[in-house]
């Protein structure tokens, strides 16, 4: 065992590689272990806020869904009832206009009647005068007896 | 085992060029020394009496060197990959670099229960670089010092030492373990105060009237730390060079199968060693750092 000078330049190399090693070296490496060490909570994090957020969005559409079908029936629901209204108001106005052309057609029908008995009445009256002075000869006066005459076709 | 004895023989005649096994060995566990001559001029030792006659005033230029090399390369190369690291997923030399941070992280987070910045990197630092100037025993004993005579011949030191293991030289081995006590009383001054220190010293286990006792036991237990701590690195991976260099010599051309079994073997010492040195190192700390103990 010759201990030497040797022993003394370890010593000092010993102190600076450790002053070396912790300024320049140890640092670098803790940092990035360390930043990485972050990344990885957060990520994990991250996924597991995206996680939630899906069962989230899940729960949510299916109630959308309830809803959305629960409003389909209705709208569903309200347009059958609207249809059958419109059918409703559609027979009820074809009704009316039938029985209104019905009495339109009955006042025709009348009026023609009417019409038809005003003519037969002046033609009966006609007639009659005419058989009346064929009978008669001109021994009725037209004047005096066409009071009459109006009397009778009327009562016609 | 007369066999063996004869092969070696043979072996050693042939392979080492005329040097006895003994030559051979004691060639390879010198060092190449720069010191001063009692003379008092300074200069390369030619020979291993040379070197012995400088005393204390001497580098091991050998294993200081690699001890330097070895410790600037890695904390340039882990600098470099630091630079360039990326929190996002890491390619491979980031996670190489990153899974020995977390491993030093770990055991000093298990071993460390106090809060300071510089002891992690202690112990990178002191792991990493015992566990590559020990991988120097994985290179075969002869490829280095062989280049080294070949370079050196040409200033006329064809015969000069070359050690690549520097933790096979109980000056790194020591230089480290006495720079780990300064700072096992460094801390232990600073955290506990002088006096709980002393305290600790004084008035442990037995309690104050004790006194001498506590004191027998507990300052040869205070520098029994750096020194088994030194020695233990350097015992190990010396008796493993020593075992290659006695392959190597004795078995000469035939040495393959028998080197690798020790190498497999070594192996696991390579990084055990290390890993004790950082462990105790660590828990040593840890202990300076403990709050001094109340009423003895």
């Amino acid at each position: 065992m010759d201990i030497t000078l040797t022993i003394i330049g370890q010593s000092v190399a010993f102190f600076v590689f450790w002053w070396f090693c912790s300024k320049y070296v140890w640092p670098l490496f803790m940092d990035i272990m360390e930043e990485r060490r972050q990344k990885i909570a957060d990520g994990l994090e991250a996924a597991t806020r995206a996680g939630k957020d899906l069962e989230l969005a899940q729960a949510k559409s299916t109630d959308q869904l309830k809803v959305a079908k629960v409003e389909a029936a209705g709208i569903i629901d309200l347009a059958n009832k609207r249809g059958s209204q419109i059918v409703d108001e559609a027979k009820d106005k074809a009704k009316e206009e039938a029985k209104r052309i019905v009495a339109g057609a009955q006042a025709d029908i009348e009026q023609e009647v009417n019409r038809a008995k005003e003519v037969l009445r002046t033609q009966v009256s006609a007639i009659a005068i005419a058989g009346a002075e064929k009978i008669l000869e001109g021994s009725i006066n037209q004047a005096a007896n066409e009071e009459m005459l109006n009397k009778l076709a009327s009562e016609l | 085992m007369a066999e063996l004895a004869d092969a070696a023989h043979a072996a050693a005649e042939h392979g080492a060029e005329g040097q006895t096994v003994q030559e051979y060995i004691t060639h390879h566990l010198s060092y190449l020394t720069y010191g001063k001559f009692p003379d008092g001029h300074w200069g390369l030792a030619h020979t291993p009496d040379e070197a012995v006659s400088m005393g204390f005033m001497a580098i091991h230029v050998d294993t200081m060197g690699w001890s330097l090399f070895i410790g600037a390369s890695f904390l340039l190369f882990f600098r470099y990959i630091g630079l360039r690291a990326t929190s996002d997923v890491p390619g491979g030399m980031q996670n190489f670099v990153e899974s020995i941070f977390e491993f030093v992280e770990s055991q000093v987070n298990a071993g460390f229960n106090y809060k300071n910045p510089h002891v992690a990197p202690l112990a990178l630092t002191v792991f990493v670089w015992i566990i590559l100037m020990n991988m120097m025993d994985l290179v075969p004993v002869d490829w280095l010092p062989e280049i080294a005579m070949a370079v050196g011949g040409l200033w006329g030191l064809e015969h000069m030492s070359f050690k690549v293991v520097p933790t096979t030289d109980p000056n790194i081995t020591m230089g480290m373990s006495i720079s780990v006590f300064f700072l096992i009383l460094y801390y232990s001054v600073k955290n506990k105060g002088l006096g709980g220190f002393l305290k600790e010293l004084a008035f442990h286990p037995f309690g104050k009237w004790m006194l001498p006792f506590n004191l027998i036991i507990e300052i040869p237990t205070l520098f029994a730390k750096p020194v088994s701590l030194g020695l233990r690195l350097f015992g190990n991976l010396y008796a493993g060079e020593l075992l290659f260099l006695l392959i190597s010599g004795l078995l000469g051309a035939y040495q393959l199968p028998a080197h690798f079994v020790w190498a497999v073997f070594h192996l696991l010492v390579i990084p055990l060693q290390a890993f004790v040195f950082m462990m105790l190192t660590i828990v040593y700390l840890n202990a300076a750092h403990e709050p001094a103990h109340g009423d003895h």
